[in-house]
């Protein structure tokens, strides 16, 4: 055992905007600094990498100082939001791109799997295919023809293997290129969200496969996913990348509960409106949650709640509904409420108004959840707000006996009688 | 916990010297070379009646349409030589280097796609382009070849001669200018779109300002310098006479392509390897 993987104050800076204009006279510039044996004058710019906040310079760090070790035989998971610098990571990793400073030292060959069938050519057959992408991958032909067989019984398409990969169904396509890319036998395998792909049962496998990968064969993986349940089931350790920086690193579970509090924390209690720069013919104004049991976001399962929503409309007589989505910790949607599903239907706006949505027996276990809204004009989405609320639950008596399912098998409570018959 | 510098099997680091070409990488992906060859060669054709026939025809309509035009009437010399032999030496000669120019100069937009999703030496784009190039090649040759028997049969003044075994040196030579200024090229391309378009018509007229369509001996002596000056000049020269023992056969017409290869070979891996690195981000 050892250090497989050792990265040192890593930074990526990238030219924001279209390249083109203005590329000359900056490349004439980076070239007269250094004729002259001064530093790059771009690389003093950039800004923290926060998409939704618009910068003043044209350039950012994508990566900003990122400093870990991987060890041998480490199932690695990489989280972060949207932005925060996983997919340009993996990319330096592999070898897609280079840094802007910094090294990556490693032992051992790397292999990585950003895209399922990169290279896959629809002419080909598919057992053409395996040699062309085994190849594009590092193998040899002697590597790939040793494993050919593994390979096509694991995808299951020996049926199809002299058959153009252009007949192949997109799921035969994805089988066929995950199973090289799982026969690759290098040292580091770099993966990226590509389980997302397939049937259940083709996940459960490939799952399966990554998890022999690391533990049977004792190589060490890279793995970049948004799924938590999947971070959670293959890795041991976790790295959290936001804005571009290291923000944690360390044992797999104490980084996710990490990712959930950085990711939740901006939710407030109440949504309130704020001028956003668009102009608009209605909007939801602000919106909280009432419970006759707790105040504020706690409440109960079981017990009754009610999600108000207060609109502003420029004019009177808009045909508007209203839709809320609950979703779980991981970004699951759970449950989808519509004013044009529950007999409400749509309704007509005054100056302004307010619209509750009650749940009369709220179904969900305990847990922390995510509440979405969206103000629908005309039957289309017109002001939708992410995030609007947050929604502790905590376990109450819901089937009035004192008992409940646990948690981690019942998401969700339903009603229901026994009898015999 | 010291670790070992040596310990490292990989260092990836911002910059590296020009020089660092990676060959070892390059052998160790050799069998990714002869997939790209293969692929290249068996998608081409999938799907057409005539399959490889094609590779035949264009060369053969080329070769009549010069003949008709350049030969009956513009009516420029070919030095005594059958005309149809003399354009068809020219243009299988000048389509193997337009070939492999035009498709190396588009490795890096062509393949952006690839290549921003896994690694290997980026050298192996080229090279295989050139190296599926020579099939093309070989069986527009073997045309060649067949009219040639053809002419010699029938008691025509062409004489192959000892200069023939010039003929490999002059397809790596070939090869190596049209992968060279392909992989200039190739790397400006990432930046300014613009040479793509150049390369386009670019390729055409260095044609004509080649002994594609005539012999070296029919250039009026002030335009010698700059046609010679192309080294796609001396080459088809050199192949004609050995072919058909034609035209003249100086040593220049030898050395200068040489040197004009190497320079444009050592100046051509750097340009690429430099991009190589940072072109994902411009692309």
């Amino acid at each position: 055992m050892g250090t497989a993987i050792k990265v040192e104050n890593l930074s990526k800076q990238y030219r924001l905007g279209e390249v083109g204009t203005g590329t000359i006279s900056h490349d004439l510039n980076r070239w007269w600094h250094k004729i002259r044996g001064k530093e790059d004058p771009y690389l003093k710019l950039g800004e923290v990498n926060d998409r939704a906040t618009k910068g003043t310079s044209d350039y950012v760090w994508a990566l900003r100082d990122i400093n870990f070790e991987v060890q041998q035989g480490e199932v690695l998971g990489i989280i972060g939001k949207n932005g925060a610098g996983k997919s340009t990571l993996l990319k330096l990793l592999s070898r897609v791109a280079s840094p802007t400073i910094g090294t990556i030292k490693a032992k051992g060959r790397i292999a990585s799997l950003l895209e399922v069938g990169t290279g896959f050519n629809n002419e080909l057959t598919g057992r053409e295919n395996v040699f062309l992408n085994g190849a594009i991958l590092g193998m040899t032909k002697a590597e790939i023809k040793s494993k050919f067989d593994e390979i096509v019984a694991f995808s299951g398409t020996e049926r199809y293997i002299d058959t153009p990969v252009k007949r192949y169904s997109s799921g035969m396509r994805v089988r066929l290129a995950f199973a090289v890319a799982a026969h690759l036998e290098s040292e580091i395998l770099i993966v990226d969200e590509v389980l997302a792909v397939g049937d259940a049962e083709f996940q459960n496998k490939a799952i399966g496969k990554m998890q022999d990968v690391a533990s049977g064969e004792g190589r060490t993986v890279l793995f970049v996913s948004h799924n938590m349940a999947s971070v959670a089931a293959l890795c041991n350790r976790g790295l959290l990348l936001a804005n571009g920086t290291v923000n944690a690193l360390g044992e797999i579970h104490d980084i996710i509960g990490k990712y959930l509090i950085i990711n939740n924390k901006d939710i407030a209690t109440k949504y309130t409106f704020q001028n956003d720069g668009i102009v608009r013919d209605v909007w939801i104004n602000s919106a909280h949650i009432e419970s006759n049991e707790v105040s504020n976001n706690n409440v109960i399962s079981g017990s009754e709640i009610k999600i108000i929503v207060q609109y502003i409309a420029l004019h009177t007589n808009l045909k508007c509904s209203l839709h809320i989505g609950i979703y779980d910790n991981y970004g699951d949607k759970l449950v989808h409420l519509g004013s044009v599903y529950s007999g409400f239907d749509t309704f007509r706006t005054e100056k302004n108004g307010i619209i509750e949505c009650v749940i009369p027996k709220f179904p969900l276990v305990e847990g922390k959840y995510t509440i979405n809204i969206s103000l629908h004009l005309n039957g289309r989405p017109y002001h939708k707000i992410k995030d609007a609320l947050s929604l502790i639950v905590e376990n109450g008596d819901f089937f009035g006996s004192g008992k409940l399912p646990n948690p981690k098998e019942s998401k969700i409570l339903v009603n229901h009688n026994w009898n015999l018959s | 916990m010291k670790e070992k510098e040596e310990d490292w099997t990989l260092v990836i680091e911002p910059k590296s010297s020009l020089f660092d070409l990676q060959l070892k990488e390059v052998w160790r992906y050799r069998d990714l070379l002869i997939m790209f060859v293969t692929r290249d060669f068996i998608s081409v054709y999938k799907q057409t009646i005539l399959g490889p026939i094609w590779f035949f025809l264009q060369p053969l309509f080329t070769t009549i349409t010069f003949t008709i035009v350049f030969g009956r009437i513009a009516g420029i010399s070919t030095g005594g030589v059958p005309p149809l032999l003399f354009y068809m030496a020219g243009i299988t000669c000048w389509n193997y280097f337009s070939a492999c120019l035009t498709a190396t100069s588009n490795t890096f937009v062509g393949n952006a796609n690839i290549f921003g999703k896994v690694y290997f030496p980026r050298l192996i784009t080229p090279l295989s382009i050139v190296v599926s190039n020579i099939l093309k090649f070989g069986v527009q040759f073997l045309l060649f070849l067949v009219f040639l028997l053809y002419y010699m049969v029938t008691g025509d003044s062409v004489q192959p001669n000892i200069y023939l075994l010039l003929v490999p040196f002059l397809i790596i030579l070939m090869a190596v200018i049209s992968m060279g200024f392909g992989m200039i090229i190739s790397a400006m391309t990432t930046r300014y779109r613009d040479l793509h378009f150049l390369i386009g018509f670019g390729v055409q007229l260095a044609m004509y300002g080649s002994t594609v369509i005539y012999p070296v001996s029919e250039i009026p002596e002030k335009y010698k310098t700059f046609i010679m000056a192309n080294p796609m000049s001396s080459i088809i020269e050199v192949f004609r006479f050995a072919f058909l023992g034609s035209g003249t056969l100086q040593w220049s017409y030898i050395a200068y392509p040489t040197v004009f290869a190497a320079v444009i070979l050592v100046l051509g891996v750097i340009v690429f390897n430099k991009v190589e690195k940072t072109f994902i981000d411009t692309v």
